[in-house]
C-alpha cells in the first residue's frame, strides 16, 4: 500500500509532460477578445472622409462586416493593407475603417495612395473606441455580425490564409442568419 | 575553419559522455573494476572537450568572426571587450552551450574530489550525470548549434548584444546561476545512484551533502544577483516581480533548501531517507523544468530566450525522459521500510520536518501559480493571469510561518526536547524580538499589521541564533574558546539563517515602508521624497561608447538642506539596436536607497521623474550574501576535508563520531 | 505650457526661496487615494507587454489604461470598478490577481491544502513514534546497571 503512494510523483510528472506539450506553438500573447457575443461599444466619432458627418453605432446594422482598426504609424498594418483591398474588391466583403490614434490628413493620403477598401470610415484620434473595445496593438480585425454583435477578433494581419481558415467561415455562418 | 572544430569538439564530447553513461555503470553493477577504472579519464576528456568548444566560441566573439551566425547575432564590433565576453551566453545557443560545461565541470569536480567515495558510488554518480549531458549535447547539436555559419553572406557587423543586457549584471548573474542549477545534478546523481545499487544510507547522505550545499549557495547568490540586476537596470526599481522565468529559479532554490535541511536528518539519524531521496530527484526536475519554461515559449516574460516549437518539443522530451525515469525508478525501488525511529513531538527531527512541510508548500505554492494559466488554457478554460498581488499575498505566511518555527527549532535537541525547557529558552528572545520590533515600528513611523508580523519573524530567528551562540560558546576556559570550539558547519548554520532573516527584513520594510512617487518636473523644479528634497538642475546630452544619452542631474538633500548625493539618471539611445533604454541612478547605502529615473517627455520641457525610497533594499541582497557565504563556509568543515586513512569501502559510523573522534555538540545540527 | 515656463522664470528669479512643489503626473487629493492608484496600476496587466502591469510599463496601451484608471477614480470610482472595466475591455487576462471563482478555487487552496496534509504527515509521525518510545524500554536493568559502573569509572570493569 505504501508503495503506491510513491508512484504519485510519476503519475503527476506525466500530467504536467502532457499539459506543457499542448502549450508549446502557441502564443501566450494572442489574447480573445473580452467582447465576444456583445455589442459594439456606443461611439460618437466623425467620419474619417467627412468631418461633419457623426458616425455610431448602428452603421453596423443590416450586414456583416469586418472592423479594421489600423493606422498610418503601423508597419504591418500596410502589410495587410493590400490584403484588404482584395478582401473588398474580390469578396465583396463590408469593410469597416477604425482609424486609430492617428493624423486625419495623414491617413487620407494614405488611403488615396493605396487604396481603401473601407466602405466607412471612422476617424478616432483619441483612441476612444479602440480602447472601449480591447485593442491593444494594430492591426486588429473584427467581424461584427447583422446585429452589431461582435463575433470574434483576429490580432496582425489578415491575409489570404487567415480569411479563409479563420474569418471566412464565421463571416458565412452570420450571413446565414439573416 | 576554426568554428568547425568547435562542432567536432561537441560530437567528440558527446562520443565521450555516452561511454561514460554505460562503461562505469557497467563495471560498477557487474563488479568489474577496469571498466569502473574509466570513469575518472572519460571525465575529463569530456571537460576537455566541451570547454575546447566554449573556448573557441569566445574565441570567435572575441574577434569578431561574423561569419558565425550566433556571433553575428548577439555581439558586434562597437561592443567592449567584456561584454563580448559575456555574450557569449546572451542567447539560447550560447547559454545552453555555457549550461553543458557547467555539467561537464561538476562532472569533473565530483571525479576529482571524491577519493574516499567507494568506486561503485562513484561509478554510477559520474554515469547519472553523464547521461543528463548526453541529452543536453544531442539537444545543442542537433538544433542549437552555436556553430552555425552564416556564409557566404556575412554580415559586415553584428547586430548587437541587446542593450539591456549590456549590462555588469549579465557578466556574473547566469554564470552564478547556471552553477546552481547545474549544481543540482550531482545530489540528484547520488540520488539515482543510491536507488540503483540499494546503498541508501545516512553515508550517502553525507557523501550528497556538501554538494548539495554549494549548488544552493551559487544558486542563491545567481538569484540575488539577477534580483540586484532587474532593480537597477530595469529603471522602475522592482526586485522581484514573480515573473515565470524568476519563478523558474525560486522553484529549485526552495526545494533545495528542503533538501539540504532533510539530507542533515537523515545524515544525522539515518530517517526520512524515502523523503530526501524523492526530494534530491524533484530538485533537479525543477532546474530541468524551468530551463524548459525559459526557451519553449510556453510562458511569456521579460526574461525569456526567443522560442522555438522545434526546440520546445524536443527539450520536453528530453526532459520527460529524464524525469519519469526517475521518478519511476524512486517508485520501485524507494525503501519503504519504517526504520524504528525514536524522536519525541519536539525533537529536532520534527522540526526539520515542519520546515519540510513549509518548503514544499512554498514550491508547490509558486510551481501551481505559475503553471495554472497553462493549464486552464489547455482545458480551455480561457486565459488567466496570475501576477504579483497573488504571489505575495499567499507567500508572505508561508514565510513568515518559516521564520518563526526557525527561530524556536534553533533550540530543539535531536530524538528530544523537552516542551517546558524550550518554552522557558524561548520568553528572553520573544520579548527582546518584540521590543526590537515595536522600536523598528517606531523608526519607519507607523504600524502596519504585515510589516510587524515580518519584522518580528527576522528578529527572532536573529535574537534565537544569537542566544544559541552565546548557549554553546560556554566554557570554562572561557568564551572565546568556546566560540572556537564550534564547527565551521555549525557557524554555515548561523550566517545561513540570520541572512535569512535579513533578507525577511529587507523585503518587509521595503515592501511596506517604501515610497514611490511618479512627478512632473522641469530643470530647476524640487520635489519631496520622504525626508529627503530631490532637485533637478539641469538636463543635458553625452556620449557613451556605443550609444547617446539625454541626461537629467539631479540634487538629493537632507531635512538640513545638506547635498547628500548627486544623481545622473539617463535615458540612453543604443547606436546598432535603435532603441532607448531608461538608466536610473541611485544613491546607494546600507540602510536606504534613493532611486531616480527619467520617464516620459510630457511637454517640452518636463519630464515624468520617477523618485523612489527604498528602506533596507540592500538587505535583501546582503542576506542572499550572508546566506551564500554561510553554504560555502559549511562545506569547508573539517570533517569534509579528512582523509580518510582506512581503505575505502569501509561501513562509515552513521552518528559522525567514528572518522574524528569528536562529539558534536549536543543539539548541533550541523 | 505657458504656466510652466512662468514658474520657471519665478524658480530662477526667486531660487531657493520658493518651495513651488512641481505636481505628481497624476496627483490626488490625498495619500491615500494616491497609494490606492499605486496598489490598482499595480494590479493590472498590460495585454501587450511580455508579463508587466500598466504602472512599470512604457507601451501606449498601458498609458491609456493609466488615464482610464485615473479618470475613473476622480469620479469616485472603487476599486472593484475600475479593474471590472478594464476586465470588460481587454478580458480576465489583464487581471494580475485572478478572482476567486470555481475555476481558481484549486490554485487559491494549495497552499492551505499543502501545509495541512503536511502538518497531517507530521502529526501521524509523531504518533507512531511515541508509540515506538512507549513499547521499546531502552536498556534492561542489567545493562543499566553496567552502564552505571563503567560510566563511574571502575577500573575493574571490561567490556567484552
Amino acid at each position: 500500500m505504501k508503495r503506491a503512494f510513491l508512484f504519485i510523483p510519476v503519475i503527476l510528472a506525466v500530467v504536467l509532460g502532457v499539459v506543457l506539450f499542448a502549450g508549446i506553438g502557441k502564443d501566450p500573447n494572442k489574447l480573445e477578445s473580452a467582447l465576444i457575443g456583445k455589442p459594439v461599444p456606443e461611439f460618437q466619432l466623425s467620419d474619417l472622409h467627412d468631418e461633419g458627418r457623426q458616425l455610431d453605432r448602428e452603421l453596423f446594422k443590416g450586414r456583416v462586416s469586418l472592423l479594421n482598426v489600423w493606422g498610418t504609424w503601423c508597419p504591418a498594418c500596410r502589410d495587410e493593407h493590400d490584403d484588404l483591398v482584395w478582401l473588398a474588391e474580390e469578396k465583396g466583403i463590408r469593410i469597416v475603417g477604425l482609424n486609430y490614434k492617428d493624423n486625419r490628413d495623414d491617413a487620407l493620403v494614405w488611403l488615396d495612395r493605396l487604396g481603401d477598401p473601407y466602405q466607412v470610415s471612422i476617424y478616432d484620434p483619441r483612441g476612444r473606441l479602440g480602447f472601449d473595445l480591447g485593442v491593444y496593438g494594430a492591426p486588429e480585425t473584427y467581424v461584427i455580425d447583422a446585429e452589431g454583435i461582435v463575433r470574434h477578433r483576429h490580432v496582425g494581419v489578415v491575409n489570404e490564409k487567415v480569411w479563409e481558415q479563420d474569418i471566412e467561415p464565421l463571416v458565412q455562418r452570420y450571413r446565414e442568419k439573416i | 575553419m576554426y568554428p568547425e572544430l568547435g562542432q567536432i569538439a561537441l560530437i567528440l564530447a558527446l562520443l565521450l559522455a555516452v561511454l561514460l553513461s554505460v562503461v562505469p555503470l557497467v563495471g560498477s553493477v557487474t563488479g568489474r573494476d577496469q571498466l569502473q577504472a574509466f570513469a575518472r579519464p572519460l571525465s575529463a576528456g569530456l571537460f576537455v572537450f566541451v570547454a575546447l568548444a566554449y573556448g573557441i566560441l569566445t574565441y570567435a566573439f572575441m574577434t569578431d568572426d561574423f561569419s558565425v551566425a550566433y556571433v553575428a547575432n548577439n555581439s558586434n564590433s562597437m561592443l567592449p571587450w567584456y561584454y563580448k565576453f559575456s555574450a557569449v551566453w546572451g542567447g539560447h545557443e550560447g547559454s545552453l552551450l555555457l549550461w553543458v560545461l557547467m555539467l561537464v565541470g561538476w562532472i569533473l569536480a565530483v571525479a576529482v574530489f571524491s577519493r574516499r567515495l567507494p568506486a561503485v558510488m562513484l561509478s554510477q554518480v559520474l554515469a547519472v550525470i553523464a547521461m543528463v549531458t548526453v541529452g543536453f549535447l544531442l539537444f545543442t547539436i542537433i538544433t542549437s548549434n552555436p556553430f552555425d555559419r552564416t556564409l557566404p553572406n556575412v554580415p559586415a557587423d553584428g547586430a548587437d548584444l541587446n542593450p539591456l543586457l549590456q549590462d555588469f549584471g549579465l557578466i556574473i548573474h547566469p554564470p552564478m546561476l547556471y552553477m546552481g542549477y547545474v549544481g543540482f545534478s550531482v545530489a540528484f546523481a547520488f540520488a539515482i545512484a543510491a536507488l540503483i545499487n540499494g546503498k541508501l544510507d545516512a553515508a550517502w547522505a553525507r557523501w550528497s551533502r556538501p554538494w548539495t550545499t554549494v549548488a544552493w549557495s551559487f544558486l542563491t547568490l545567481g538569484i540575488a544577483l539577477g534580483s540586484w540586476w532587474a532593480y537597477y537596470e530595469l529603471g522602475w526599481g522592482g526586485w522581484w516581480f514573480w515573473d515565470p522565468v524568476e519563478n523558474a529559479s525560486l522553484l529549485p532554490w526552495l526545494s533545495g533548501t528542503a533538501l539540504m535541511h532533510s539530507l542533515a536528518v537523515t545524515e544525522k539519524r539515518g530517517v526520512f531517507k524515502s523523503w530526501t531521496v524523492l526530494l534530491a530527484i524533484v530538485t533537479f526536475a525543477l532546474s530541468l523544468l524551468g530551463t524548459f519554461l525559459v526557451r519553449s515559449g510556453v510562458l511569456t516574460s521579460v526574461h525569456a530566450f526567443a522560442s522555438d516549437p522545434d526546440r520546445g518539443t524536443f527539450l520536453l522530451v528530453l526532459l520527460a525522459i529524464t524525469i519519469i525515469c526517475s521518478l519511476t525508478l524512486y517508485a520501485f525501488r524507494a525503501p519503504v521500510v519504517h526504520v524504528r525511529a525514536r524522536y519525541g513531538s519536539l525533537s529536532r527531527e520534527i522540526f526539520l520536518l515542519l520546515n519540510n512541510v513549509l518548503l514544499v508548500a512554498a514550491t508547490l505554492l509558486v510551481l501551481v501559480g505559475t503553471l495554472y494559466p497553462l493549464v486552464l488554457d489547455y482545458l480551455d478554460m480561457g486565459r488567466l493571469s496570475i501576477g504579483e498581488p497573488f504571489f505575495n499575498l499567499t507567500f508572505s505566511p508561508l514565510g513568515i510561518a518559516a521564520g518563526l518555527l526557525l527561530g524556536a527549532g534553533i533550540f530543539s535537541r535531536w530524538k528530544k526536547t523537552d516542551g517546558g525547557w524550550l518554552g522557558r529558552k524561548l520568553l528572553w528572545p520573544l520579548a527582546v524580538s518584540m521590543v526590537a520590533t515595536a522600536a523598528v515600528m517606531v523608526t519607519y513611523g507607523a504600524f502596519k499589521p504585515w510589516a510587524f508580523a515580518g519584522v518580528f519573524a527576522a528578529m527572532w530567528v536573529t535574537v534565537a541564533t544569537f542566544w544559541d551562540i552565546w548557549d554553546k560558546s560556554g566554557s570554562k576556559q572561557g568564551r572565546l574558546h568556546g566560540l572556537k570550539r564550534q564547527s565551521r558547519s555549525y557557524y554555515g548554520m548561523v550566517l545561513g539563517h540570520l541572512g535569512l532573516a535579513i533578507v525577511m527584513a529587507g523585503a518587509t520594510v521595503v515592501s511596506n515602508y517604501g515610497i514611490e512617487r511618479d512627478v512632473r518636473m522641469s530643470p530647476g523644479d524640487t520635489a519631496s521624497l520622504g525626508d529627503y528634497q530631490v532637485s533637478f538642475t539641469e538636463i543635458g546630452n553625452r556620449r557613451g561608447k556605443n550609444f547617446t544619452a539625454e541626461y537629467g542631474r539631479f540634487e538629493v538633500s537632507d531635512e538640513n538642506d545638506r547635498v547628500v548625493s548627486t544623481l545622473y539618471p539617463e535615458k540612453r539611445q543604443y547606436m546598432v539596436q535603435r532603441n532607448t533604454m531608461t538608466e536610473a541612478d541611485i544613491d546607494a547605502g546600507l540602510f536606504r536607497d534613493v532611486f531616480v529615473a527619467i520617464g516620459e517627455r510630457v511637454s517640452d520641457d518636463a519630464w515624468a521623474i520617477r523618485l523612489q525610497y527604498k528602506p533596507l533594499v540592500r538587505w535583501l541582497w546582503l542576506g542572499s550574501l550572508f546566506m551564500a557565504a554561510g553554504g560555502f563556509l559549511a562545506i569547508a568543515d573539517r570533517r569534509y576535508r579528512v582523509r580518510d586513512k582506512v581503505a575505502q569501502g569501509k561501513t562509515v559510523d552513521s552518528s559522525g563520531l567514528g572518522e574524528q573522534g569528536r562529539a558534536d555538540p549536543a543539539g548541533a545540527v550541523s | 505650457m505657458v504656466r510652466s515656463v512662468l514658474i520657471a522664470l519665478l524658480l530662477v528669479a526667486y531660487g531657493p526661496l520658493l518651495t513651488a512643489e512641481p505636481s505628481d503626473v497624476y496627483s490626488f487629493d490625498n495619500e491615500s487615494e494616491e497609494q490606492r492608484f499605486h496598489n490598482l496600476i499595480s494590479e493590472l496587466r498590460c495585454p501587450k507587454c511580455q508579463n508587466q502591469n500598466i504602472a512599470d510599463s512604457n507601451a501606449p496601451i498601458s498609458k491609456d489604461m493609466r488615464e482610464e484608471a485615473y479618470q475613473m477614480m476622480s469620479t469616485g470610482a472603487s476599486d472593484d470598478e475600475v479593474v471590472n472595466a478594464m476586465v470588460a475591455r481587454f478580458g480576465e487576462f489583464v487581471r494580475y490577481k485572478p478572482q476567486v471563482e470555481s475555476r481558481t478555487l484549486l490554485l487559491w487552496a494549495t497552499p492551505v491544502i499543502v501545509v495541512l496534509i503536511g502538518l497531517l504527515i507530521v502529526a501521524s509521525i509523531v504518533i507512531r513514534a511515541r508509540r515506538n518510545n512507549d513499547s521499546d524500554s531502552g536498556l534492561t536493568n542489567d545493562e543499566r546497571e553496567r552502564a552505571s559502573r563503567i560510566l563511574s569509572g571502575d577500573g575493574s570493569e571490561r567490556s567484552s
